[in-house]
Order: C-alpha cells, then structure tokens, then sequence
C-alpha cells in the first residue's frame, strides 16, 4: 500500500504526460502480481467495484469529529476524500499494524468482509497510515481517482514496456481483466497474449492522411480510386459476436477504444452480426442526419432517456467491414471488402445503418467541385476520403492508401483577450488564448480558445507581448489591453447557448498572427454568423 | 465569566493592536509614533514608525528591509529584557520559534499580562530560538493554519521527499520555491543536517537574509549566486537544489536550468489543489506556524483566561476553544497577508 500511494502522489503531482508514463513503468516493473494490476486497474478506471461508499467515510467522521470543524474543513479544502485524510482523528486505543497490508491484500479483505466488518477495517488502515496513503486508500475504495492519466496513456505505457505497438495492448485490452496477471505474463516474456476470438473487443483502426494536393492528386483516378464523403459525428467501430441470449455480445468503440455502447442502447439492440463493422456515427433528428452539436447531447449521456433516443436516434454510415463471421477481412483489398459491407448493410433497416455512398468522379476537377459541396453544407460534411480501392485494412496510418481532403478552414481576425500559462515544457509561458469578435455594441464577446498553430519563436514574442500588456488578474488568467489581432482557423462553428457570444468554434487555432493589423479592425459576431449559415 | 480588565487598554485600532496607557501599537499596518514589531515578514514589519520596539535580530533585519528609516528610534530589546515604556506599562520580548529574531510581545499594567504571540512555531527549527510558553491573563494567538486539516509532518521527512527525488531524478535541476526571509534559510540548514553536501545555487532575492543569519553564527555550508555561474554552465545545476522565491519556480527566470522540477516549500502545501495551482511538481510541507493541534495546545499550556484571535481561520479556532470551556474572542484586525508564511 505504501508504494501505492507514492505511485499516485507521483503521478499527481508530475505535469508530463512522458513524465508519467516513465513513473508507472517504473513502478509495474518493480512490482510483484497481482499488487501491479490492481494499480493499474485504478489508474485507467476498469475497477468494477467500490471497497466501500462514500457514506460510510462520512458516517465514520461524523462519529469522531465535530460536525461543525469537518464542514468548514472540507469547504476549505474542497473535496472529501482528502478532508478526511489530512483531519482523520486517530482512535483513541488504535489497532498498531506491524506493516500495512498490500495493494492486493487491501482488496481481498474488504471484498470478504461484511459491512459491519469493512467499516472495522477502514478504521484500522486509516489510523495506520500517513495522509497522502488514506487519501490513495479513500480514492481507491471510492474510485475517485483523478490524476490526470487517461487509459489510452497507460496503454502506451504498457506497450513501451513491451516494445510493441500500442495497437497490439488495445486489442487485447478489453478482453483483459484486473489484476491482469496473463497481461504481464506477456510483458514479461513468460507467455502469450490470450486468444481474444470468442470476445469482443476493439480493434485498432486504420486512418488517412491529409491529402497533399501538389503531389497526391495526379496519383487519383476513377479507376484506382473511390470517393466518399466525410461525415462530420465521430468515428466508430461497431463489434458483435453474432450469439444469442447469455452470450450474446455487442459493443460500440470509439476510434481510441472506448467502449462507448452504453450510450447507445438503440444500435447495441438492433446488431445482430457476427463482425466488425466500421463506420461514421451520426443521429438523425427528423430522419435527417443531425450536426455535430446534436449528436453531442448523445455522446454526454451514459444513460439516454427513451425520450432523448426518439429525438436523436443513432445512426451508423458504414465505411468498412474488418471481420465477418470470424474470419478477418483486412488482407483483402477495399473493393471486396466493399462487397461484402452492402450484403451486410442490406440486411438492415434504413433507420440504423446506411452504407457509405461512393461519389461519381471522373476527373480531379469532379473531386474539387465535390469538395466545393462539402463546404456549403454548413459544416455537416467535413470533405472527401478517397480510398486506394485496392488498400488493404492496417491499423494506423499507412502512406498513400486513404486520404482525407477536408474543406478549406473558415478564417476570422479575432482580438486576443486573456492569456494563461501552458503546462509542462511551456508552463514558463502565457500560451493559452482565449480570443473575440466585436459586436454590434463594440463590445468583445470571447468566442474561443487556442493553444497550438505558432511556433515556438512566435510564442517568445506573444508571451513578451502579454507581459508588457497587462491589466486584471482573474487567478490564473491574466487579461491582457484588446490589441493583438491573432487570424484565427476553425473547422466548424456551432450555435452555443453556453457561449456568451452564441457561438462554440471546432478545433480553433492560430492561423496567423497580425501584429500589423489594429484591433478595431478586426471581425464581428455577424462575420461568423454568416460564415457557418447560421 | 467576566472579561478580562485588559479590554479596558488593550484596543483593536485600524492601524493594528493599540496599548492605551504607553501609546503604542503591535505590527501595525500603517506608520505610527510608537511601534512594538514581533518579527521582520512584510505583514508585520513596515516602514515610517517613529520609535520601534523589537528583538536586535529583528532591528537587523528590519534594516537589511530598509524599514528603518534615519529618523526612526531604535529600541532593540534581548528575549527577556525588561523596559518601561511608561505609564507603569512593561515591556518584554520571549522567544516566538518563528523565524530569527521573532518574539511574543509581553505588556504588562496594573498586575494584568497580555501575551500577542505574533506568528509562532511549535516545531523544532535549527534557524531560531524554540517557543516559549509565558503564562498570562489574555494570549493573542494567530489562526493562520487553524483547520483540523493542518496537521504540520516533521520537516525532516519532507526533507527526505526532496533528497529522494534528488537520488531517483539525477538529471533534473529542483527548483525549490521558499520565501526569503525564514523559509529559505530553515530549509538550508536542515538540509544540511540531513547530509545534502553540494552547494546551494540561491536566487539574488535571497542573498542578503542569508548574510544576516550567518552574522548570528548560523552555518549554511558553500552557496553560490545562481547569477554568477556562466549560463552556459547550465550542466552545474543537475541533481542539484536551487532555491529562489516562490513566483520564480515557473517563470522566465527558471527557463535557464536545465530540465527543472519545481518544488513549493510551504504549509499550505499539504492542501493538494494549493500545490498544482502553483504548479509545484513536488510539494513540501514546511510551515513556520503552528498548526491546529499545536495551537490549541499553547492556547491552554499558557492558561490564559481570555484568548484574543488576530488573523487566519478564526472561526474554527474560536469554535475549538470555546468548546473546551476557554473564553475566546475574534479580534478582527485588517492587514494580514497569508501568502507570507
Ligand atoms: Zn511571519
């Protein structure tokens, strides 16, 4: 337990994602089985059970401290867990541990006892242990556990440690469960990966490339390619293992690997394939398809309402079809993966999944004017893929296989307002913007934030230039004079309630930086209105 | 319970803590004629009084600061010296264990001892003189860590934290954020204790304080102005402590070492969301108050009838003593700066 709680002060207290990846490596090396795996199940969030509930802590307080203390200690400190392991009041005649239990032996003693006995046992573990290792017991029992590590980097961690690629730990990950002995078995070289077959997991997908539109476009030709268009919801991969009752398995992923189907009863119910399908999802309000903004309302939700379903049903645009009825179709080229992707689109409704039109061209002017198409579309369609037919399915990014031509980004000068120091290698430098337009008052209304698109020789002298700009502090916001124009590139806009201005940007960021251009003439609210037909 | 003859002369003015019959103020805020000051930090020590009263290591100190001005009369007064300030007042410094020189100020009239303890320590700290429990009528304690959260952990095992990661980061510069004057040189000399031998590479703002201590006999070993090493000698500073002022661990200021892991050294520390919003990637625990045990201890050790509460989280400390049947007061005094501690 000791080493568990300096593995998550560590990890918490360390900014680098890098950083981080190095402490846990060096802990899972330096740890026996089954300590390591617990550890890890905590730190990527698969643990699937509480050691004990909130309540009980908090019952367990209120018998040892004054209710009045706790209150304003926990609004001072502003958060629980933490509360009570700086404040814990020892007991008055303690149980004395010679040595704390294990990571592992914490687990076993609360998942064997009785309520009764586990608030025992949380009694004696916090009067034996330092502050910083009830707090990593507190998280842990409650599954609080914030420190800024998603799975995906403890992925990357384990595959470093093997030296494989990290789509080799994805793969297999979902079929994987904590303490994950036969995964380190495999990390250590003392066995093989277990046969996923009969499971259904996520499977790394393949990606395109931005198409370089000197060199690739000569290589496009109807007979060598196909176009389609891209969809702006967001890429999944549909799995399902064809069974019936009990074994039956279906589960949406996203393109990382998040097991995302609990957010979508309404296509997990209607799967009834044995493959993996991959695909666009999208919602069709009214039976259109919907923008990004709706589909959103989906994404948040872990439990849909009924009512929230039949107002943005999902909806799956297939692309592609990676296994079918066990076998894996990836060796095969495109076209005849295609082939089977309608039999298997044909057999659904029209309201679940529709298969990905290819868009008539004959030559790379077609391609433009259909991309000129894409643009009008206030922004539900993104651009083109254009897919080698003859490309076979790999994971990552392979050259000149898929390529993604998206529409030209919408443009605005927008007026730097507030700035903030980055993390990490950049936490010396105000590299975080938030910038507006003006509107019809004169008055500027923030319409975004951007931390990326300048180079580091840029960033110098916008950090200089806030320094020498400043006026109030809002804590770690530093509000600068309204007198650098920054030519700000989006890819979408939607309409935001939540936004002062009524708008939210899609991946804002510094186009160019125009120390020459003076703020008033900068855009207005209404420049952006028109710009995404809204 | 009756309150104590004391409120009759001890006031609460909007300059600070006002001694009626010697007309005299404690830590105020704002210039006056007569000034007692119980240590030298910023919030409590200010320049333009006329007459100040306070321990000779404070005097120092207070010159070094230049809040002593040509004009301004200097009483320095020896822990346990006694001087008539006049009117049958009495005057008298006991040791504060809060930084050099800081003391409890003694008043004493008509057979009635109020003790303001300024800021005070409990903890052992090599830099200065221990706490001194002086039995009194009123105690005027500060609040500044008084929440059951503040629980202080000896300096030495944060020392160690600090050491370790020194042996399991060797290529990293630690940056450790502490503030001048008290902080900075209490940090040194237990790092020396604890066995670090190379030399300390300190920031400008924290040259002259060290000097003053070492004036008094203290002992840092080897340090060396961060300024004068060459900037291409940045090599020097791997593995090695650098200690400058707490707002410099992340600024400009740090981009001249070489891989940097900043470090805060400070009581608020042990609150988690404290240390990220300053960005500490290590977070000490070391604080020159005491915290919530140690006050409440010293609160009954000095047995005083009435408690009087000048600054930091008075509400709970109140609630506390009262609870244990001690007649406790806020006093509500303006002016105090947390962030020096
Ligand atoms: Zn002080």
């Amino acid at each position: 337990m000791e080493r568990f709680a300096e593995l998550l002060d560590d990890l918490y207290f360390t900014n680098s994602n890098l950083a981080k990846e190095t402490i846990l490596s060096n802990y899972l090396r330096s740890t026996p089985d089954p300590d390591r795996g617990w550890a890890l199940a905590a730190i990527a969030g698969t643990l699937t059970f509480d050691l004990f509930k909130r309540n009980v802590i908090k019952s367990l307080m209120m018998d040892r401290m004054d209710p009045f203390l706790f209150d304003i200690s926990r609004h001072y400190v502003g958060e629980m867990s933490e509360t009570v392991a700086l404040a814990w009041p020892r007991s008055d005649d303690p149980v004395r541990l010679n040595r704390l239990p294990s990571l592992h032996e914490v687990i076993g003693e609360f998942q064997s006892r009785s309520k009764v006995e586990i608030r025992d046992y949380l009694i004696i573990l916090l009067d034996n242990m330092s502050p910083s290792q009830r707090w990593a017991l507190l998280k842990l029992g409650t599954r609080g556990l914030r420190i800024g590590m998603s799975a995906r980097s403890v992925k990357q961690t384990l595959a470093k440690m093997k030296g494989v690629d990290i789509d080799i730990v994805e793969a297999a990950w979902h079929g994987l469960t904590p303490p994950y002995q036969d995964l380190f078995a495999w990390v250590d070289g003392r066995a093989e990966l277990p046969d996923m077959s009969q499971i259904v997991t996520f499977s790394p997908v393949m990606l395109a490339h931005p198409i370089d539109e000197e060199k690739d476009l000569a290589r496009i030709t109807p007979a060598t390619h196909q176009a389609e268009w891209k969809w702006d919801g967001i890429r999944i991969q549909i799995a399902s293992n064809g069974k019936e009752g009990d074994d039956r398995e279906a589960k949406v992923f996203s393109r990382k690997g998040e097991d995302i189907s609990a957010s979508f009863p309404d296509l997990i119910d209607v799967v009834d394939f044995n493959g993996v399908i991959d695909g666009e999802l999208v919602v069709r309000p009214n039976g259109d398809i919907g923008s990004f903004n709706d589909l959103q309302q989906r994404l948040n939700k872990k439990k849909p309402t009924k009512t929230l379903i039949e107002k943005f049903p999902a909806h799956v645009i297939a692309y592609d079809v990676m296994e079918w009825e066990s076998e894996t179709l990836r060796h095969l080229p495109l076209i005849r993966r295609r082939e089977t992707l309608k039999r298997v689109v044909e057999a659904y409704s029209d309201d679940y999944i529709t298969l990905s039109e290819t868009l008539p061209f004959k030559t790379v002017e077609d391609l433009i004017a259909l991309r000129e198409q894409a643009a009008q579309t206030g922004g539900l369609i993104e651009g083109l893929m254009v897919k080698d037919i003859n490309s076979v399915y790999t994971s990552g990014r392979p050259k000149h296989a898929w390529y993604k031509w998206k529409r030209d980004p919408f443009l605005l000068d927008a007026v730097l307002m507030y700035a903030r120091r980055g993390t990490g290698k950049r936490s010396s430098f105000y590299s975080d913007y938030t910038f507006g337009l003006w509107d019809e008052d004169g008055a500027l209304l923030p319409i975004g934030k951007a931390y990326f698109g300048f180079t580091d020789e840029e960033l110098k002298k916008i950090d200089n230039w806030v320094r020498s700009h400043k006026l109030n502090r809002f804590g770690p916001v530093q509000e600068v004079k309204k007198e650098l124009v920054f030519e700000v590139a989006f890819d979408a806009a939607q309409v935001s309630s939540r936004h002062k201005s009524g708008y939210a940007l899609r991946f804002p960021r510094i186009h160019r930086i125009r120390w020459d251009k003076p703020a008033a003439e900068a855009d207005r609210i209404e420049t952006l209105a028109k710009l995404v037909g809204a | 319970m009756s309150n104590s003859p004391a409120e009759q002369w001890m006031q609460v003015r909007p300059e600070g803590l006002y001694c009626a019959p010697a007309d005299i103020y404690i830590d105020p805020i704002e210039p006056v004629t007569r000034a007692i000051i119980t240590h030298g930090h910023a919030d409590h020590a200010r320049s333009g009084h006329g007459e100040v009263f306070a321990t000779p290591e404070t005097i120092d100190i207070m010159r070094t600061r230049y809040y002593l001005g040509d004009e301004t009369r200097e009483n320095g007064l020896k822990y346990g010296q006694r001087f008539d300030l006049g009117n049958g007042v009495t005057l008298w410094f006991a040791s504060a264990g809060h930084i050099l020189g800081s003391a409890q100020a003694v008043i004493e009239f008509e057979g009635t001892r109020v003790v303001a303890a300024g800021d005070y320590k409990r903890h052992p700290d090599p830099t200065c003189a221990p706490f001194e429990v002086i039995p009194c009528d009123v105690f005027i304690t500060e609040a500044t860590f008084a929440l059951p959260v503040f629980q202080h952990p000896p300096l030495e095992t944060e020392v160690e934290k600090l050491l370790r990661s020194l042996r399991t980061l060797p290529n990293r510069t630690h940056i450790v954020g502490v503030y001048a004057l008290g902080k900075c040189q209490r940090v040194m000399k237990t790092l020396r204790l604890a066995g670090y031998e190379a030399p300390f590479y300190i920031h400008g703002a924290l040259k002259r304080l060290t000097e003053l201590y070492e004036s008094y006999g203290q002992d840092f070993g080897a340090w060396e102005l961060v300024s004068d090493i060459p900037r291409a000698d940045k090599h020097l500073f791997q593995g090695k402590i650098v200690l400058c002022p707490p707002a410099q661990i992340n600024d400009r200021w740090s981009r001249r070492f070489a891989d940097p892991l900043p470090t805060v050294a400070s009581g608020w520390m042990q609150i988690r969301a404290r240390a990220r919003q300053k960005r500490a990637e290590m977070a000490l625990v070391v604080s020159d108050h005491a915290d919530w045990g140690d006050l409440i201890r010293t609160c009954e050790e000095t047995k005083a009838g009435d408690i009087w509460i000048t600054h930091g989280r008075v509400e709970a400390l109140e609630y506390a003593l009262k609870q244990r049947g001690m007649q406790a007061k806020a006093l509500n005094l303006i002016g105090r700066d947390e962030s020096v501690e």
